[in-house]
């Protein structure tokens, strides 16, 4: 042993260039839909979208697979974001009032996003002290067709002009109001300003002339090359926004009375006093009285503050036809993606309308009658119901898979085209094919459980399991509501997926288990229920067998007062295709299921809760055991959930305290880098900000005390584990079931499993083979069981199917505890301590997840290493070798504070992981150096001008820069024969890179043609409705929106 | 097994100590007749009652020696008291004089009886409770000048302080040669008493001698002791103590969460280095002059300390928590480890490893001299986890 120590020591540099090979910790990418989106913007040349939010982020979608993700140095709400069409530029303004340009660059083939620089607007000259800085806040940006100037309008009323991509101030260029004031009547003007600018619109057939509309009402056509007033609008009403009409002889303004004003343009006089009609849409009027013509009329808000005040609605007006979008969280933007070719009679033909609301990214297809909603390929709204649990399955056989989607293909029939239908699908995606199928469950507060295809860069909705309707609960659906909606005025359509509201909150799901070669799958809940589920291809009715199993066990003394169990449906219930429930146990009492465990062999599911566990034979349909864990001195375990409400709210404000002390000492921020990881901080820092004053507390104390037996919630089941391995002599193998506990109780049970003839004629036996007592007494998160070569037991079916290694039963199993101080190595039968690794003690971390993960190595496929994969409360992961404990590398992955994203961490059997950053947003981590899954993308831009000047950015384009340190940059390493592959696929890329730009360079203006022009003209009048939605709490505006 | 009791008042170890060769020449006898239950009575039940010892001699089948309470009452009825309070006591193998007074110390006493157990009893009200605990026997020398010289013995009436609950040293300070003398390592044994650890921690600042001078540092702080509690009872540490590791590690740079974890972590052999608020109660070391100023070895902790330390505490740890397993026998038993690890193998390995490593130790060659102290200690750790089991009555014998 002695000599084993001393070689371990001289075999360092060999393992440490294996380590190099195994491990690699990068944060890939984010899933989800990003939290609090403030801004957005679409280029319709380059067919991508960006999303601004207000940890000030920036993110760009495209095609499935074409994500860019950027971040602002300032953590700031990003307030407009506006494309600078074709040219992979893109405009942010923050509330600071900051103005950022982004640049999509090529590196390796690949596009980033990058800030390349930033612009503030000096005050205004000569008033200098005396002026307010709101004077020179942005209030609106329009970036001109000819992409080399932007005009910002001030709350001052100035409009000042910036040369693009310089941002450099075109200081004779600046109108300030007195200038259009000189023609305004004075009977107009009545002594007083305009106002703030509220929009700039370009002409859309002649650059040099823009509109402009200030808060009072007044709107002028002002010529920039004669720097004269050619038109003014003198409207009456407070102005919310301004739109061309497409043939520029009309223009639309929106009030804040809730109505809009189309007026005319043409040339008689240089005022115009009355507009051509004036519309207030949901004011007390008739529907027939809309002109009937084709023109879509698009705007958000506008309803009758008193009624409707409290709906978010985007309402959409074609000829006699009004859909009255309803939402169910706050629009912040939208726009229309319309195919390049406009037909006779001026009008774009919008395919389909994009709207951000704050929670979900809903599309809407125009071209087909009845608008429906285009499912979107990615920025699911992962929140729609919050979510409870997640799991992940690997290497999901194809069979499963194709049942799986049909399933969800019949729940809704549009899922299948909606790659083919999405219309936001710039860029190439040229991330490989993901090499083996990933399906990720995520279980919901209401019920819920969601399949998500997780094998590649977006995560694609693929089935939505629903579990309330075997129950009664207490909102019935409310269809009939709906139907009675059909009548009223206005006509409101729901849409979204958006609900964060849970009927019952004992439906929410707790955990979720499934097996891929059966298709079995048991999802447990809140109130003690365990369902059994099976893959049905057909449509079924059926009743639904309902078993209880009491895990009390008579324990005298005790009364449970927490919420009642859930009260099945009686008789036959209709179940649609797909994963139907064929047994339901409801744990008495009803507390929340802690842990379960499933295995098909043997037709078995284990489930625990905090006073016990039980053993359920689904096939036979009885309960085989029921054990009650509970400590005679627990109280606390009695109460239910709802009186914890308590000692919640304290814990939660503990973690408050520690956050606050941890920015007090000034620790280090955790793993700098990763745009990704920065786009957490950021999220985490607005968070803080935004949290109430805080008020000073007293010194934090915490009490030393070791566990003892009668500590509150001590029976706890923390994990359940099924094994075929030597439980009672060194000789027979058979099949066990081990439990382990929050007070480090381990219970391992010798199963008598009948062969698969005999199920349904014996029954299922177990004994109780041992007792184990962690001395240190922490909850026991994980056990299994090693095989004489020490890898983990393979799951069932795996090896009948030749899918896995049988195990190997000669030598001696060794079992494997993880509590949450330490980790320890037993052998079996005969349980004796062989390694361990105590982790608190020496760390002072405790494990929150454990995982066993298996990771290839980068320089040989073949070798793949078992490790333990653990993540600590302190958001460290930790790997160590299994079975002899040592650690190998630890990486810092969640802020410490984020206390739900460790809590909702999840490892997959290959090295990656997953954990949310916000309730919407899951990141992706890898720690492998093999498998990783990140997006690679092309974004194909054509610059107008060369940039290299004044770009200096564009040098990393040549592969001179320093590779980035984010994730993004890192090639992916797939197999050995991958980098020669993508070489290949990447040269068509690099010809568009602005490096062959340079070599080229572009006539300014020669080679745009009028398609380009009208392109943008229709992104710029897009744009300027983007501030609108701000204030809208107070105020409803109406952005008016004409094709 | 053969018990011989007796009953013995304070003053009178003189006649134990006459009775000695006698007893042990009974014991002879009585080894003879095998399992024969057999009661001598050598009362000499005198007239006052002060005055006099008796034994009693009797068997108890080893494998099920029963309760406590149900020995007491055999104790009084062979001893005809059966209303007076008395203290038992017991020799162990070592001929420390320890007290019975509960089912684990009775349950430890009879395994350890070599066949005969000796057992004394002492009236309550004028208990001597100085005669228990280590060396009792080889003190009886002094015990005996004692009563030889009355004047000297008579009437300083001892103050009872508390029942021993416990025979176990409680804690101890450590590594006195290693350390500078501002600091104190404090060993707490939270074994075997039921008594909690009782104190708290908290962050605060302290004051640190660097090269560029004063500078304020976050720190660990003791911040309350519960009154009655263990580390109060010790009184080696007080309000407001730096934490400075714990066992041989250093907190500085962990939060104190961390600190808290690793405190609980190691809960059951707690070593923590502190220093002392009140530095005037510091160990002086003979080899250093008392006008060394303790603040300028502050700065020069030996590196060497934490290695030795953590070296020593593996030794220890290994020993301090040892699982039980409950085979389908019913029998609780110890974990054991692949093989006993001795204190010196131990040190020696490690001294060529990093202290950090790994937890797991090697097994080696077993040096069961030393490991025997330790390996009684943990039969006593074991106890009441085994009384919380089976209090549960959920033990399934099969």
């Amino acid at each position: 042993m002695m000599k084993f120590r001393f070689r371990r020591q001289g075999a360092e540099p060999h393992r440490e260039r294996l380590r190099h090979d195994l491990f690699a910790f990068s944060k890939t990418v984010e899933h989800g839909f990003p939290s609090q989106p403030s801004a957005l913007a679409y280029d319709p040349r380059l067919r991508v979208m960006a999303i601004g939010t207000k940890a000030g982020a920036v993110k760009l979608y495209g095609a499935p697979g074409v994500e860019l993700t950027g971040l602002h140095k300032e953590t700031a709400t990003v307030t407009q974001l506006h494309f600078l069409a074709g040219q992979g530029w893109l405009l942010s303004l923050l509330d600071d009032n900051s103005l950022h340009l982004w640049e999509i660059y090529q590196k390796e083939g690949c596009s980033h996003l990058e800030e390349t620089r930033s612009f503030g607007l000096p005050a205004r000259p000569g008033s200098g002290a005396v002026c307010s800085p709101s004077i020179t806040r942005v209030t609106v940006i329009l970036p001109m067709s000819s992409g080399t100037v932007a005009c910002l309008g001030t709350e001052g009323g100035a409009v000042y002009f910036l040369a693009l991509p310089a941002l450099v101030l075109l200081e004779d260029k600046t109108l300030f109001q007195d200038e259009i004031l000189q023609s305004v009547p004075d009977d107009y003007r009545c002594g007083k300003a305009l106002g703030p600018v509220e929009s700039i619109q370009e002409h859309p057939q002649d650059a040099g002339r823009l509109l402009i509309g200030y808060s009072r009402g007044l709107v002028a056509l002002w010529d920039q090359s004669t720097r004269t007033v050619q038109h003014l609008f003198l409207g009456n009403q407070q102005l919310e926004s301004l739109a061309w009409e497409h043939s520029g002889k009309n223009i639309v303004s929106s009030h804040s009375d809730g109505g809009y004003m189309v007026w005319a343009v043409g040339g008689s006089g240089q005022r115009t006093q009355q507009p051509i009609t004036a519309v207030i849409p949901y004011g007390a009027c008739d529907p027939s009285a809309f002109p009937h013509s084709n023109p879509f009329v698009i705007f958000s808000g506008g309803m009758p503050r008193a009624s409707y005040g409290d709906r978010h609605c985007v309402s959409v007006l074609q000829g006699r036809i009004l859909a009255t979008l309803e939402f169910t969280s706050r629009v912040i933007d939208f726009f229309t993606v319309q195919d390049p070719e406009v037909p006779e009679g001026g009008f774009e033909n919008p395919r389909a309308l994009v709207v951000l609301v704050e929670e979900e990214l809903v599309v809407i297809d125009l071209q087909t009658p009845g608008w429906p909603t285009i499912p979107a390929p990615y920025l699911a709204p992962l929140h729609s119901s919050a979510i409870t649990c997640s799991y992940h399955i690997s290497n999901v056989p194809l069979k499963l898979w194709e049942r799986i989607v049909s399933a969800g293909e019949q729940q809704s029939p549009r899922l299948s085209s909606a790659v083919s239908a999405w219309p936001i699908n710039g860029g190439k995606n040229l991330a490989q094919e993901p090499t083996q199928r990933g399906l990720l469950l995520t279980g919901h507060e209401d019920g819920t459980v969601r399949f998500w295809d997780a094998s590649g860069v977006s995560l694609k909705p693929l089935y939505k399991l629903g579990t309330a309707n075997i129950f009664q609960t207490d909102c019935e659906h409310n269809d009939s509501l709906n139907q009675a909606g059909e009548e009223e005025w206005p006509p409101f359509r729901k849409v979204g997926c958006f609900d964060p509201y849970s009927d019952d909150p004992r439906l929410g799901i707790q955990k979720i288990t499934l097996c891929k070669y059966t298709s079995k799958m048991v999802v447990a809940g809140t109130a003690g229920q365990v369902l059994v589920m099976e893959l049905n291809d057909d449509k079924s009715e059926h009743a639904v067998s309902v078993a209880t199993v009491d895990l009390l066990q008579d324990r005298e003394g005790f009364t449970w007062k927490g919420h009642d169990r859930l009260a099945p449906r009686n008789g036959p219930i209709a179940f649609a295709p797909g994963f139907q429930p064929s047994v339901l146990v409801q744990c008495v009492p009803p507390a929340a299921v802690t842990a379960i465990t499933l295995h098909s062999e043997w037709n078995l599911v284990a489930f625990g809760t905090s006073h016990g566990f039980g053993l359920f034979d689904y096939h036979r349909r009885n309960p085989v055991l029921a054990r009650c864990t509970l400590h005679p001195n627990d109280s606390l375990a009695m109460e239910g959930p709802l009186s914890r409400v308590k000692s919640l709210k304290k814990s939660l404000r503990q973690s408050f305290r520690r956050i606050r002390k941890s920015r007090v000492s000034g620790k280090k921020r955790l793993n700098a880098g990763s745009p990704s990881s920065k786009v957490q901080e950021a999220n985490a820092q607005l968070a803080e900000q935004a949290g109430p004053p805080e008020v000073e507390m007293t010194p934090v104390q915490r009490r030393i005390e070791p566990r003892s037996a009668d500590d509150s919630l001590s029976g706890v089941v923390r994990c359940l584990y099924f094994a075929d391995t030597f439980l009672r002599d060194a000789a027979h193998h058979g099949p066990t079931m081990w439990a382990g506990t929050n007070s480090g109780s381990v219970f391992a049970y010798a199963l008598e499993v009948p062969s698969q003839e005999k199920f349904s004629e014996r029954a299922v036996e177990a004994v109780l083979g041992k007792e184990i007592q962690l001395m240190h007494r922490a909850p026991v998160v994980a056990i299994a069981v090693l095989d004489g070569r020490g890898n983990p037991l393979p799951e069932p079916y795996e090896v009948s199917r030749d899918l896995a290694k049988a195990p190997d039963m000669q030598g001696s199993h060794s079992m494997l505890i993880s509590s949450e101080e330490q980790f320890k190595v037993f052998t079996l039968p005969k349980v004796s301590a062989k390694t361990k690794f105590k982790l608190t003690a020496h760390e002072g971390c405790r494990v929150r997840k454990v995982a066993l993960v298996s990771l290839a190595s980068t320089a040989a496929e073949e070798r793949v290493e078992n490790c333990l994969a653990c993540l600590t409360n302190l958001g460290d992961i930790h790997i160590f070798t299994v079975p002899a404990l040592r650690p190998q590398v630890h990486y810092s992955c969640i802020r410490k504070e984020d206390i739900s994203g460790i809590a909702s961490c999840v490892f997959t059997k290959h090295g990656q992981g997953f954990y949310l950053i916000s309730p919407s947003e899951f990141e992706r981590f890898s720690l492998s150096a093999r498998n990783v899954t990140e997006p690679l993308c092309c974004l194909e831009v054509s610059r107008l001008q060369d940039t290299s000047s004044v770009t200096p950015k564009v040098q990393q384009a040549n592969g001179t820069h320093v590779p980035h340190s984010s994730g993004i940059s890192i090639p992916p390493h797939g197999s050995p024969g991958s980098p020669e592959e993508r070489q290949a696929t990447f040269s068509p890329g690099s010809v568009d890179s602005p490096n062959s730009s340079m070599e080229n360079p572009l006539d300014t203006t020669g080679d745009i043609t009028v398609e380009e022009v009208k392109d943008f003209l229709a992104s710029s009048e897009e744009v300027e409705r983007n501030m609108r939605n701000a204030s809208e709490d107070e105020v409803r505006p109406a952005g008016i929106f004409i094709k | 097994m053969i018990l011989l009791t007796k009953r013995v008042g304070i003053s009178y170890l003189l006649n134990l100590v006459c009775f000695k060769p006698w007893i042990q020449l009974d014991f002879k006898w009585l080894c003879n007749q095998g399992s024969l239950i057999d009661v001598r009575d050598k009362s000499s039940e005198c007239s006052g009652g002060a005055f006099g010892a008796e034994f009693r001699r009797f068997s108890l089948e080893r494998s099920k020696p029963g309760k406590f309470e149900e020995f007491y009452g055999l104790l009084q009825h062979v001893h005809k008291i059966p209303n007076v309070d008395v203290l038992v006591g017991y020799t162990d193998v070592h001929g420390d004089l320890l007290p019975i007074n509960n089912d684990d110390n009775y349950h430890k006493a009879v395994s350890t009886a070599n066949p005969l157990l000796r057992i004394f009893i002492q009236r309550k009200e004028d208990a001597d409770y100085s005669a228990f605990g280590t060396d009792t026997v080889t003190r009886k020398k002094n015990v005996l000048t004692n009563v030889l010289r009355p004047d000297n013995h008579k009437k300083k009436p001892h103050i009872v302080i508390s029942m021993p609950q416990d025979f176990r040293p409680v804690s101890s300070i450590i590594d006195v040669d290693i350390l500078p003398e501002t600091h104190r390592r404090v060993r707490l044994y939270k074994y075997g008493t039921d008594k909690p650890l009782g104190f708290y921690i908290r962050d605060g600042s302290s004051v640190r001698v660097t090269p560029h001078g004063l500078e304020k540092v976050p720190g660990i702080f003791i911040s309350r002791l519960v009154p009655g509690g263990l580390a109060q009872s010790t009184g080696l540490l007080a309000v407001n103590d730096e934490v400075l590791e714990v066992n041989g590690i250093e907190v500085s740079g962990k939060s104190l969460d961390q600190v808290t974890d690793m405190m609980i972590a190691n809960s059951r052999n707690l070593i923590i280095t502190v220093r002392p608020a009140n530095q005037r109660n510091n160990v002086v070391r003979n080899s250093r002059n008392s006008g060394s100023s303790g603040q300028s070895t502050e700065s020069s902790l030996p590196s060497s300390t934490p290695n030795i330390l953590a070296n020593f505490l593996q030794g220890e740890e290994e020993s301090d928590e040892e699982d039980i397993i409950i085979e389908d026998s019913g029998e609780p038993q110890q974990i054991p480890k692949a093989a006993p690890t001795s204190l010196e193998s131990l040190t020696q390995i490690d001294l060529l490893h990093e202290p950090t490593q790994n937890g797991f130790l090697p097994s080696s060659e077993v040096n069961l001299n030393h490991s025997a102290c330790n390996v009684s200690m943990e039969y006593e750790v074991q106890n009441p986890d085994r009384k919380s089991l089976e209090e549960d009555g959920t033990i399934i014998t099969l």
